[in-house]
């Protein structure tokens, strides 16, 4: 596929507020079923290895019209929740079997028993994850509740899960992992082949589309990419931070580059790049998700950082070994997660001496002049800086 | 609304509001001293505060969140706040994590007008409320001692499973219990906590009777407004002391008085002469306005007669008892069942069954801007109630500590609306059943 295709498809299946290309996937054969889940992270090898198509629910972007959504929420809280229920309500979630809510933060966490009151014939669980990282503790707590998710999916499904199965899958997923990782590799070391824009839409897609082709869609899209030169611009390196729940509008992104900066590494769609090494594919599965969580997991703010020293340490690495310039801390309005991190990791910039630069953002914020104007203040300074 | 109060310069207290003050202020002074006298201080959170726990290590107690209220009561919170938001915290977050930041950078300055010493020890009871883990971390930031961390699984089906339980049971095994005795120097004794846990019980047993008077007509107590002050104790640094069950027999005795004469609540301004409206109301109240927010209600004979905020740290009125004779697992149950750790369905459930058995006339959210573990979600958990009592529901929004966000006026006009609706709902329910 023409690089230009692949972009296209990506950014329709990105458009489609009906999840068309879902209700195809699911219409195929008779039986299929549909789990949405909600950032940040769950273990869509467990969805997939009972055989039903994880889809992650993102809200609605800047292009859907929240019409009954405001009547459930106060005006201090953020965007992604309401634009969710107005995406249930008007019937559009109506292929999801069930829904699952992980342990992101307080609103999330609510959203779960909402869905419980509103949509009582629909499977609904919440996913909670260890904040103890020790494995004997917290990771045995989750092995049991992955454990619990695992007979409750396959009831749900009428499959059972073996461990033959949950191993297949684990590896299907580590592939896509993998593919993911040479796709920001290739991004990190030539940013203007493979435009954030772009990787975004290829992400979102990994949130519909089945595993092993959202995989292949990558290798296409590198093959496709590394097959024509795009001019190099006098950009600077920046990571992003923030994004890992409520999306940017897609101009957010598109803006922050066409004000300098080439955006190096990001925080979006974690859940398809949580865990930081492949899961071995033998012996106990879940127990093996379970040490991949404690043991080799992304840092986010909605994960709890065990010691003062190590606060900011992955944030620091990324930009490290990204050889960004700076952080653009990009925070929904309203998010307490995003929102009180940012000051610690702020500090923990400072003392590496990484420039940043801090706006917030709603999913459908539609002014983009400002951030642009702020990242191009910023791209500026830092080029000043380095050219001093 | 008149009350018995001829002179309202005076404000009237209750015998045990006087006694929780002293011992409010006595704590307070521990902390102050706490380091000449060689003793260890620990800061932890209100819900899934494991106090009982904490005294077996001799451990003066601090709690970052009464600090805030207190704060908010003495007209300081909004200065905090602001210096918070100068040094760069966003104002869409908590304002409690805010006061108390604040408050930090502007010497820690306690309600006796004394430094409040550096802890020695952060306990993180992460229960009910993921702004607790950002907060600690922010504390941390700035102290840099010990810390232990006890992750408190979400209630989300309604019930504590055995994994839930086991694994916050592990977690004070291996992980807190080891921690509080290496910063204290002092050894766990499991029957010291269970000394300690009999006590909760007992005056667990009598704040239970106190809260459940309100099932009276009139009720002896407003479970909101003077609700938070007969919480107080048990929610804080003194469950399990004896001076805690002598405070709630205090309390218990008093009330029982007032029901036994047939008299309403005691506001600031005296003895509430007639009860009119009864409400159940769900979420926190405002600290900066306290006074003035009550006084909109007892104005107008509104009594709150059950709340959801009295169960936050800790919900004992569907029977929960510390149990002594299980003591780690009890803690655990106690933790797992403080209210915002509930799902919603059982938090509409939970306040059904007090609008039913509290015979209540109405139901009223105070939404609070900072807080997502409550807020998010009320505006359904409002519909829902409605539908299921038949009862008006009324909504205002105010803030804990932030008086930015209270404005008098607007509350007071939408609760002035609401209360006459509930009023001409109650005629028309009376004129119906005289017809
Ligand atoms: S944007 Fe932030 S506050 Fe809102 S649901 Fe996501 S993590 Fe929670
Ligand atoms: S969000 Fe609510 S429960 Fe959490 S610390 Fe703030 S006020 Fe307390």
């Amino acid at each position: 596929m023409a690089l230009e295709e692949i972009v296209e498809h990506c950014q329709n299946l990105y458009d489609d507020l009906d999840f068309s290309s879902v209700i195809r996937w699911k219409n195929a054969a008779s039986g299929r079923k549909v789990i949405g889940h909600m950032p940040v992270y769950v273990p869509r090898e467990l969805i997939h290895a009972a055989g039903m198509l994880p889809v992650g629910i993102l809200g609605g972007g800047d292009q859907l019209d929240v019409i009954h959504g405001d009547a459930y929420y106060q005006s201090y809280i953020c965007r992604i929740p309401r634009s969710t229920i107005e995406l249930a309500v008007t019937g559009r979630l109506d292929v999801l079997d069930g829904m699952l809510f992980p342990s992101t933060c307080d609103v999330i966490r609510n959203l779960s028993g909402m869905w419980q009151l509103k949509f009582q014939d629909k499977f609904v669980r919440y996913v909670d994850v260890p904040q103890d990282f020790d494995l004997d503790v917290g990771g045995a707590f989750y092995t049991r509740e992955l454990q619990q998710l695992r007979d409750d999916l396959a009831e749900l499904s009428g499959n059972e899960i073996t461990d033959e199965a949950l191993n297949a899958s684990i590896s299907l997923y580590n592939e896509n992992r993998q593919a993911i990782s040479e796709l920001y590799a290739y991004r990190s070391a030539q940013p203007w082949q493979a435009p954030t824009p772009e990787v975004y839409l290829l992400m979102r897609a990994g949130m519909l589309l089945p595993v092993d082709e959202h995989t292949s869609l990558i290798h296409d899209y590198i093959a496709a990419a590394k097959a024509i030169k795009r001019p190099v611009r006098d950009n600077c390196r920046v990571v992003v931070n923030g994004l890992f729940c409520e999306q940017p509008p897609l101009g957010l992104l598109k803006s922050i580059e066409m004000a300098g900066c080439y955006i190096v590494d990001d925080d979006f769609m974690l859940v398809a790049r949580w865990l930081l090494k492949d899961v071995p594919t033998n012996g106990d599965p879940l127990r093996n998700l379970s040490h991949a969580f404690i043991n080799y997991s992304v840092e986010t703010s909605c994960k709890y950082v065990p010691t003062r020293e190590a606060k900011g340490k992955f944030l620091i690495d990324s930009v490290r070994n990204s050889h960004a310039e700076g952080v653009i801390f990009s925070s929904p309005s309203f998010c307490d997660p995003a929102l009180l991190d940012r000051p610690m990791l702020q500090k923990a910039l400072t003392a590496q001496g990484i420039s940043y630069t801090a706006f917030k953002f709603a999913e459908n914020s539609g002014q983009m002049q400002p951030i642009r104007e702020q990242a191009g203040t910023f791209a500026d300074s830092i080029k000043l800086w380095s050219a001093a | 609304m008149n009350t018995a109060a001829t002179d309202t310069a005076d404000v009237q207290k209750e015998e045990s509001m006087i006694l929780q003050k002293a011992m409010i202020s006595a704590n307070y002074d521990a902390l102050s001293t706490a380091h000449e006298e060689g003793k260890k201080i620990s800061s932890t959170f209100v819900p899934g505060n494991l106090n009982e726990l904490l005294m077996c290590f001799d451990f003066v107690r601090n709690l970052p969140e009464i600090n805030a209220l207190q704060a908010g009561m003495r007209k300081k919170s909004g200065g905090y706040i602001m210096e918070a938001e100068r040094s760069g915290h966003s104002e869409d977050v908590c304002t409690y994590v805010k006061t108390d930041l604040g408050m930090m950078s502007k010497g820690q300055v306690g309600p006796n007008g004394k430094p409040l010493p550096t802890p020695d020890l952060l306990l993180l009871s992460y229960t009910g409320c993921f702004t607790f883990m950002k907060w600690f971390e922010l504390v941390r930031d700035q102290y840099d001692c010990e810390t232990a961390m006890l992750h408190v699984p979400y209630q989300a089906d309604g019930k504590i499973t055995e994994n839930m339980r086991h694994f916050v049971v592990t977690q004070l095994k291996e992980h807190v219990i080891p921690t509080l005795e290496r910063v204290s120097g002092v050894k766990f004794d499991i029957d010291r906590l269970r000394e300690y846990l009999r006590e909760s019980a007992k005056a667990e047993d009598d704040l239970v009777w106190v809260l459940q008077s309100a099932k009276n007509r009139p009720s002896p107590i407003d479970a909101y407004f003077g609700g938070v002050y007969y919480c107080g104790p048990i929610f804080t640094a003194f469950r399990g002391t004896r001076e805690t069950t002598d405070y709630y027999r205090s309390l218990r005795v008093e009330v029982e008085d007032r029901l036994a004469k047939g008299l309403g609540p005691v506001t600031p301004e005296g003895t509430l002469e007639e009860e009119r409206i009864r409400l159940v109301v769900e979420g926190p109240p405002n600290w900066t306005h306290f006074r003035d927010f009550w006084k909109m209600f007892y104005d107008e004979g509104v009594v709150v007669v059950a709340s959801s905020y009295t169960k936050v740290g800790g919900v004992y009125d569907f029977g929960f008892r510390h149990d002594p004779d299980n003591p780690l697992e009890t803690l655990a149950d106690y933790c797992l069942g403080c209210y915002t750790n509930h799902s919603l369905p059982s938090r509409v459930d939970m306040l059904c069954n007090y609008m039913d058995e509290y015979q209540a006339d109405g139901f009223l959210v105070n939404s609070i801007k900072s807080c997502n573990s409550f807020s998010a979600g009320q505006l359904l958990m409002l519909r829902e109630i409605e539908e299921r009592t038949g009862k008006p529901a009324g909504f205002i929004e105010t803030d804990l500590v932030d008086p930015r966000y209270f404005s008098s006026a607007n509350v007071k006009n939408r609760l002035e609306s609401y209360f006459q609706m509930i009023e001409q709902k109650k005629a028309r329910g009376q004129d119906r059943t005289a017809a």
